[in-house]
């Protein structure tokens, strides 16, 4: 009994961290699957709205402005500098590259992604800049059943909920509407959905709006629990195998897999890491995502692939 | 006029088969190698221009030499077998470590330190077969996915070179330094000597991958690239066509980092082979131009001319860049130079090279 | 009698009658009862709920020119795929020359002698004509790594050898004029002659050509003709044929089997199943 309440704290703790997780795999999900190119610039448009956020915040209180205030306007322009590059993306790193295959789009994401690395830090700034949007302390609950009671982040609480809010409504914005149903034409065949006239150009400037707002509300969750720095790229890679584990092409896919990434982090690196030397985290989700691709390649949720000759 | 084919006719398919059918090409060839071998280890030796100081040789010359020689590595897994990875660093770092053990000896299984040069052979070899390993999911998995089994590979081995410390023979600062590098009875310490070493290796290389490149594992690994069902239908066994891209590249690689550890750096840490290493050798493939052994070229020196750049021609002009600027400068300008070539010219530099042989050849007129 | 065979006839006739460069064709040869050299028996095959073949049986014998027609969607090119190892069926067994399987494999189909060009042209875009070929004689080059990586004699010969067999099927196929220039850059038609010259390199016993004829006019289906009949009775290959253009098929084919729906509906000479009316029917599209 003395060992399930530690168990249970860690378990909970990843879960909750891998809800995180989902938060930035959701806006590469959305990306695929409405264009079916997959989105390596994700992490940095993470920061990218975080800084256009913290700065601004920091911007309009240093001048003495009231905090709901200056938190409504920080998040409108971080808004407007994502419809910004949403919109350079579109037109120079997109419509250029119209009807290339899988892997040169990849590419140019990556080309993508140090461009933007680079124009954040020079216009922004390179330093860490501390966020304070939500509570970041903790619970203690149940300590009447369990020694010491378990420890519960209220910040990834909030997490939780604010994931949970978006993966409701995109679900809903798939499925139900008329937008919906042409991202999905267009990601299964540019030139066919061209050819019934959708207009690529604004449907993709769309997608990456939405997906950079999702990156803001990522970056403000994670910006409050990290800070807003450089480093928070690196969760775009945490979030390949997050996709792998769920399926790139689905939404629940993007929460049970971050679930499982997140739990299955801590819960390695408390009882495996202690033996081995620590560190396990590292690398720990991406050779889980190996095994998974190795045994499923679709991913859990994912569509099979059928291939045609 | 300069640049002409006429006259040079093949009389046999041997002839036709060559690296360089015309002669021009073999002439310039010639010249290059005269240069490189006699010309650059001459001046240095006198201290002429451009060599008065030993920075050119040993700060820019030899780091270019053998990231050339990486990204040939890498060109070979991701240009000619179209198997993507953004392991390489990992792999450098294998053939940097493994060598490294091999010539330090190894107690446990009664080896005793061995020559450097079959230290870094072997530092090959086991980036090959670890390379091996880490490709058999290539069997299954393509494209995005195996991206990101390569990173497995990558943030696994950075791990592995940090914690376990039998790889630094229990160093306690994590930092190790290379042997003496005595080849056949003659230490290599001075820059001249060291530009020589890396030369030699890369010529060797080079030229051996110019020929499978060529030959028939060359044509199996490009016919999977390009359709991989239709490869296998024409008799071509996927699993042989992979895991030799993966064991030739990764064996490539590891000689690469082998070196970069011994005959460079000197003395190196981990971080000397993470995630950065894997994507500068990537941006130098495609900048360079994928499937080819001349972009390997281009693309190495092109990414590392840029930072010296900007850092020497702002401050010339009077305006100098801090380190932060330059680096963001940096991002931003490889960033720009992906995207541009993909679009424009996605066989990059190596193909803007051909396009300009060919308006070479009808020279001095248009068409 | 229906008169959309007739109209088409004359492509053929005169390919028959002048096969250019190459020496007069004795036509007779290749016909009639041969042993079968591949059959299947019963197969089906299904993707999720799509089945796209129900319970074929038929065979080819060896030395003939076998057609396999039907409407789209019938399940021809799924039944060249199961053939080749590509797709594996749910039931039945393909037997090619008297080893009977539940499924092929790509490599086993290659290397016992089936070799195929495709629906949509399937090059390897990235190399040239004379590559392109190169790639069809992988399976008869046996030199190492190392011997390709040192260029060793051995390996050289090899290499020249081949290119040897590679020139005279770039000969037969008149293409020289392209055999340097990326594939990529050719017309559709090239291409599907580039496609045909790897598939020979093989040197394959039993060849199947997916709708070679589509796309192109009526020059390049007179020569596409002249090199399949060619293939057929100077190399003996046998061949199975997929194909829309009914005067092509009439006039090239020993025997036609006839699929719809993924059944098979008629198996026969050309003229047995130009009258049978449930063929009619399907290619006219009277319900059934």
């Amino acid at each position: 009994m003395s060992l399930l309440g530690p168990f249970i704290e860690v378990l909970i703790g990843g879960l909750l961290a891998g809800v995180l997780y989902s938060l930035v795999a959701l806006g590469f999900v959305l990306i695929f699957k409405a264009s079916g190119v997959f989105n390596f610039a994700q992490g940095a448009m993470v920061l990218v709205a975080g800084l256009a956020l913290v700065r601004s915040l920091d911007f309009l209180a240093a001048r003495g402005a009231p905090v709901w205030a200056a938190i409504a306007l920080g998040l409108v322009f971080a808004a407007l500098v994502m419809a910004v590059c949403a919109f350079a993306i579109e037109k120079w790193v997109l419509r250029p590259l119209l009807n290339q295959d899988g892997l040169t789009l990849f590419m140019a994401t990556i080309g993508a992604t140090f461009v933007l690395e680079g124009l954040a830090q020079m216009v922004f700034g390179s330093d860490v800049y501390p966020l304070r949007l939500f509570p970041t302390d903790v619970w203690i609950v149940l300590d009447g059943v369990f020694p010491g009671g378990i420890l519960i982040n209220k910040l990834d609480v909030w997490g939780g909920l604010i994931a949970g809010a978006l993966v409701g409504g995109l679900a809903i914005f798939f499925q139900k509407t008329k937008t919906g149903r042409a991202l999905r034409a267009v990601a299964d065949d540019h030139a066919a959905a061209q050819s019934v006239g959708i207009p690529i150009s604004w449907i993709w400037f769309v997608v990456w709006l939405v997906a950079g707002l999702v990156a803001l509300v990522a970056a403000t969750v994670w910006g409050t629990k990290l800070g807003v720095q450089f480093s928070i790229t690196f969760l775009a890679l945490k979030a390949l195998p997050v996709l792998i584990i769920g399926g790139f092409t689905s939404v629940p896919g993007a929460i049970v897999g971050g679930l499982i990434v997140g739990a299955g982090e801590k819960i390695a690196e408390i009882y495996l890491g202690s033996h081995i030397g620590g560190g396990i985290e590292y690398w720990f989700a991406y050779v889980l995502a190996l095994a998974v691709l190795l045994v499923r390649p679709q991913g859990l949720f994912g569509e099979k692939i059928i291939e045609r000759i | 006029m300069l640049y002409r084919e006429t006259g040079q006719f093949k009389t046999s398919y041997v002839k036709d088969m060559q690296i360089f059918p015309i002669r021009q090409d073999r002439i310039g060839i010639a010249l290059l190698l005269a240069v490189a071998f006699v010309g650059v280890p001459l001046l240095a030796h006198f201290h002429v221009w451009p060599f008065r100081s030993e920075y050119l040789l040993r700060a820019i010359l030899l780091p270019f030499l053998i990231l050339s020689l990486a990204a040939i590595g890498v060109n070979i897994l991701i240009g000619y077998c179209g198997q993507i990875s953004l392991g390489s660093g990992a792999f450098m770092g294998i053939g940097a470590y493994m060598a490294y053990k091999f010539g330090t000896g190894m107690p446990e299984i009664g080896l005793p330190p061995l020559p450097v040069l079959a230290s870094i052979l072997l530092g090959g070899i086991s980036a090959a077969i670890v390379g091996i390993l880490f490709g058999i999911p290539s069997l299954r998995i393509k494209g995005l996915y195996l991206a990101v089994a390569t990173l497995a590979a990558q943030f696994f081995f950075d791990w592995v070179f940090l914690r376990v410390k039998w790889f630094t023979n229990y160093a306690p600062s994590g930092s190790v330094s290379a042997p003496d590098l005595v080849f056949f009875g003659w230490l290599v310490d001075s820059p001249i000597e060291k530009y020589l070493l890396a030369l030699m290796f890369v010529t060797v290389i080079a030229l051996i991958a110019k020929n499978l490149a060529r030959g028939s594992i060359g044509r199996q690994w490009m016919a999977i690239r390009d359709m991989d069902i239709a490869a296998e239908l024409m008799g071509i066994r996927p699993f042989y066509a992979k895991l030799s891209a993966f064991a030739v590249s990764s064996f490539i690689v590891g000689i690469a980092g082998a070196l970069w550890a011994f005959v460079y750096l000197g003395a190196w840490e981990p971080l000397a082979f993470s995630i950065d290493r894997s994507l500068q050798l990537l941006f130098m493939v495609i900048i360079g131009g994928l499937g080819t052994i001349l972009g390997s070229f281009l693309g190495a020196g092109f990414i590392l001319l840029v930072p010296i750049f900007l850092n020497l021609v702002p401050s010339e002009l009077g305006v100098p860049l801090s380190t932060e600027t330059i680096s963001h400068l940096e991002f931003i300008i490889f960033g720009s130079l992906i995207c541009f070539l993909l679009i424009k010219e996605p066989h990059g530099f190596a193909r803007l090279w051909s396009l300009a042989k060919e308006k070479l050849r009808l020279w001095p007129f248009p068409y | 009698m229906n008169d959309w065979t007739r109209a088409e006839t004359t492509v053929v006739a005169s390919a028959r009658e002048q096969p250019a460069g190459t020496p007069p064709v004795a036509v007779e040869t290749a016909h009639a009862a041969g042993e079968p050299l591949l059959s299947v028996e019963n197969v089906s095959l299904s993707f999720g709920g799509v089945k796209a073949l129900s319970d074929v049986s038929f065979d080819i014998r060896k030395g003939e020119i076998r057609a396999i027609i039907g409407p789209n969607g019938a399940g021809k090119t799924s039944m060249l795929n199961v053939i080749n190892g590509f797709y594996h069926p749910q039931e039945g067994t393909i037997t090619f020359r008297g080893a009977r399987r539940q499924q092929m494999r790509p490599y086993i189909a290659a290397s016992q002698g089936i070799s195929r060009t495709f629906q949509n042209v399937a090059l390897f875009k990235g190399m040239t004509t004379l590559d392109n070929i190169m790639v069809g004689r992988t399976l008869k080059m046996r030199r190492g790594l190392i011997m390709q990586g040192l260029r060793l004699a051995p390996f050289v010969a090899e290499e020249v050898r081949h290119r040897e067999a590679v020139e005279r099927i770039i000969d037969f196929l008149e293409i020289e004029h392209i055999r340097k220039t990326q594939v990529a850059r050719l017309p559709y038609g090239l291409q599907k002659r580039v496609e045909l010259g790897r598939a020979l390199a093989m040197e394959p016993d039993l060849l199947l050509l997916d709708e070679p004829m589509a796309g192109m006019n009526l020059e390049e289906k007179e020569d596409m003709s002249r090199f399949i009949l060619s293939a057929n009775a100077q190399l003996g290959m046998t061949i199975a044929l997929i194909e829309h253009d009914m005067g092509v098929v009439m006039d090239l084919s020993d025997r036609v089997v006839v699929l719809d729906y993924g059944r098979k509906i008629a198996d026969g000479t050309p003229d047995e199943v130009k009258r049978d009316q449930r063929v009619i029917d399907a290619y006219l599209g009277v319900s059934h």
